[in-house]
């Protein structure tokens, strides 16, 4: 198989079975989690209202608390970083722009090159600090093990193959296209069985702490 | 592999829910919950983390409840939880954890890891790794009525003392009370004061209550350790005498973690909500200073702060009540530095103070404490648990420090004005 043939299958059938393990392996996770069901809670709450309580966490733990900002500064900015750098390379670079319109015929403006250039250097940047954090801080290196690594590389490497990819560095543009797009399709199928779940049961777990939490009368 | 390490891995098993699946799949390991808790905070030990000291309680899920774990279950090469593994974990999830929540409301991904402590704790109880001192308590609760076994006469003697210096009649099994009042062991052991003070307010508020002979005891062991079963039972006795005197509602003493039992926990122990209310005494008291029914003849004047029980603020929502009242007693009052939800535990918490393998460690913890009430610049401070009291008291002694411990109903009693006219009467 030559350069071209490889990324014709990465751009068809590799591309559907990954989304493919992607979209199944999320639903049977989150059935797997939800099938263990969660007893009513038959104290009187204090509230009538504590799925108001859940959402609303949903939304405030998205921003640290000042004793938690002071205390973790760099990572913490790193970390919103290259989640934000993240989102915005992932949804608003017009060549994945395409790739959404065909798979599901629906489009929306992009962002300028020089955004999307620089944000991608930020990322990687920032992805950079945060493992280094991991591998100096001692709480962060203690608790981690070769699954926070694994998590780490198989994010880093489609941002790190389509900077170079973009930029022809290394390898001509074809082969590093073909290497990006693999990747992408590396993190997809590894997503759903890593810790990369976080991505969707942050919602789940955020809900559960400030419902439970809001029937109490405490806002969390 | 033996029976009771058989026994634990069933029930840790059983313990998972979708909230707590939910939460391991959620961590990505970022170590921020070290920050909020008081013994990496004082030790600096990265074990200490709080998310790490559920560990038993993650490998527990990940090999029954993941598709992977299960998998590598079935080719057998999966690592099971041993004896000796719930040995180490035995510091971590009892010594080294008061169950305070601060680690859950800093957890980016929302993870509420106080709760998977106190859940993970069944499964070490279920193993028979808890330590001596909460084996003991929850013992001498199910046999004696509480984890100092006092017997009824011994509580009667004291309510006849706290009768005589007051000449107020303590009410005893009077059925159709409004409110059953529950004491917890060292309120009549060390803090008996409370019995009169709460006696002469309930009067001068007119205040139709009463204690049980039956169950006057509100702490809870069960809960400490992490026992369904004797936590319901003790539940249960109270239950059991609240519809016997056919209350309106059950009043929780200056205790944080009887609060949490009573309160929170109870129904969901004894399987079915109660036919009454509980409240805990601060609620009630600041609910009789609303209606005016609570009025003080004068305030303390001395440089006070405030410590809020962590069972009562942030895993209790009892969030205002226990300020407005200390406003109202203390008029010089100065704030502890997070006070409120944010607030940092004593150290004694969670069954902690019982837990004598924990000692060293919960003076350590006590150091956040100690650099707050220094920063307030207070000569006394005020609580409103009888542990949080007693463990502040013994850690003040410990560091030399010469600040007066006082409880808030104590306080209140102490400024009350007194007079004969007849008060509105509680509908």
């Amino acid at each position: 198989m030559d350069t071209m043939e490889l990324l014709a299958w990465a751009k068809g059938p590799g591309l559907s079975i990954s989304l493919t393990i992607l979209l199944l392996g999320i639903t049977a996770r989150l059935l797997e989690m939800l099938i263990l069901g969660r007893k009513q809670d038959l104290s009187e709450a204090r509230v009538a209202n504590s799925a108001t309580y859940g959402f609303r966490t949903i939304v405030t733990r998205s921003l640290p608390s000042m004793e938690t900002f002071k205390a973790e500064t760099i990572p913490l900015l790193a970390g919103y970083a290259f989640h934000i750098g993240l989102f915005l390379i992932v949804f608003f670079y017009l060549p994945h722009i395409l790739v959404f319109k065909g798979l599901l015929n629906l489009t929306w403006p992009e962002l300028p090159m020089w955004l999307i250039d620089s944000m991608t250097l930020i990322t990687m940047a920032s992805m950079l600090i945060v493992l280094w954090y991991r591998l100096t801080n001692k709480v962060r290196r203690y608790l981690s093990s070769v699954g926070d690594y694994f998590a780490w590389f198989v994010t880093f490497l489609p941002v790190l193959t389509g900077y170079l990819a973009f930029h022809r560095l290394m390898l001509p543009y074809n082969d590093m296209l073909v290497i990006h797009i693999l990747s992408v399709e590396l993190l997809f199928i590894t997503l759903p069985f890593t810790k990369l779940i976080h991505t969707v049961t942050l919602f789940f777990s955020r809900y559960y702490n400030g419902q439970a939490a809001g029937r109490k009368g405490v806002k969390v | 592999m033996s029976t009771s390490l058989e026994r634990g891995l069933r029930t840790f098993k059983e313990q998972i829910d979708a909230p707590i699946a939910s939460f391991l799949n959620s961590c990505v390991r970022c170590g921020m919950c070290a920050d909020a808790c008081l013994f990496y905070q004082t030790t600096g030990d990265p074990k200490y983390t709080p998310i790490h000291k559920v560990e038993p309680l993650r490998r527990a899920w990940k090999q029954e409840y993941t598709f992977w774990g299960r998998f590598a279950k079935a080719l057998g090469i999966s690592k099971p939880i041993t004896d000796e593994e719930l040995s180490e974990w035995q510091e971590l999830l009892y010594d080294s954890c008061t169950l305070c929540g601060r680690c859950s409301l800093v957890c980016p991904v929302g993870n509420d890891i106080a709760y998977m402590i106190r859940k993970a704790r069944e499964g070490m109880v279920a193993a028979g790794h808890a330590p001596q001192g909460l084996k003991t308590a929850s013992i001498n609760s199910i046999e004696a009525g509480g984890p100092m076994r006092i017997p009824l006469e011994t509580f009667q003697k004291k309510c006849a003392i706290a009768e005589k210096n007051t000449g107020i009649k303590i009410p005893f099994d009077v059925e159709g009370a409004d409110y059953l009042l529950l004491m917890s062991s060292s309120e009549i052991m060390q803090f008996d004061e409370f019995i009169g003070s709460v006696a002469k307010i309930f009067k001068q508020a007119n205040v139709s209550w009463t204690y049980s002979s039956e169950a006057f005891e509100a702490t809870n062991s069960g809960i400490q350790i992490g026992s369904s079963d004797i936590a319901a039972e003790l539940v249960e006795r109270i239950v059991g005498a609240a519809e016997k005197l056919k209350v309106k509602a059950v009043i929780s003493p200056e205790c944080g973690h009887a609060y949490t039992a009573i309160r929170w926990e109870g129904p969901n122990l004894i399987g079915r909500p109660y036919s009454f209310k509980v409240l805990h005494i601060l609620e009630l008291l600041d609910q009789l200073r609303e209606e005016g029914r609570l009025v003080l003849e004068d305030q303390d004047m001395g440089h006070m702060t405030f410590h809020d029980p962590c069972q009562l603020v942030r895993r209790g929502g009892v969030l205002e009540q226990p300020v407005n009242l200390v406003k109202m007693v203390a008029g010089n009052y100065v704030p502890m530095p997070d006070q409120g939800k944010w607030n940092w535990c004593c150290g004694g918490g969670g069954g902690v103070s019982a837990n004598e393998d924990a000692r060293e460690l919960q003076t350590t913890a006590f150091k956040i404490k100690k650099e707050q009430i220094e920063a307030t610049g207070a000569k006394s401070l005020i609580t409103s648990c009888s542990n949080c009291r007693n463990v502040i008291e013994e850690a003040l002694e410990e560091y030399d420090m010469d600040i007066e411990v006082l409880g808030l109903s104590e306080m209140i009693a102490e400024h009350l004005k007194i007079d004969n006219k007849p008060q509105e009467s509680e509908s």
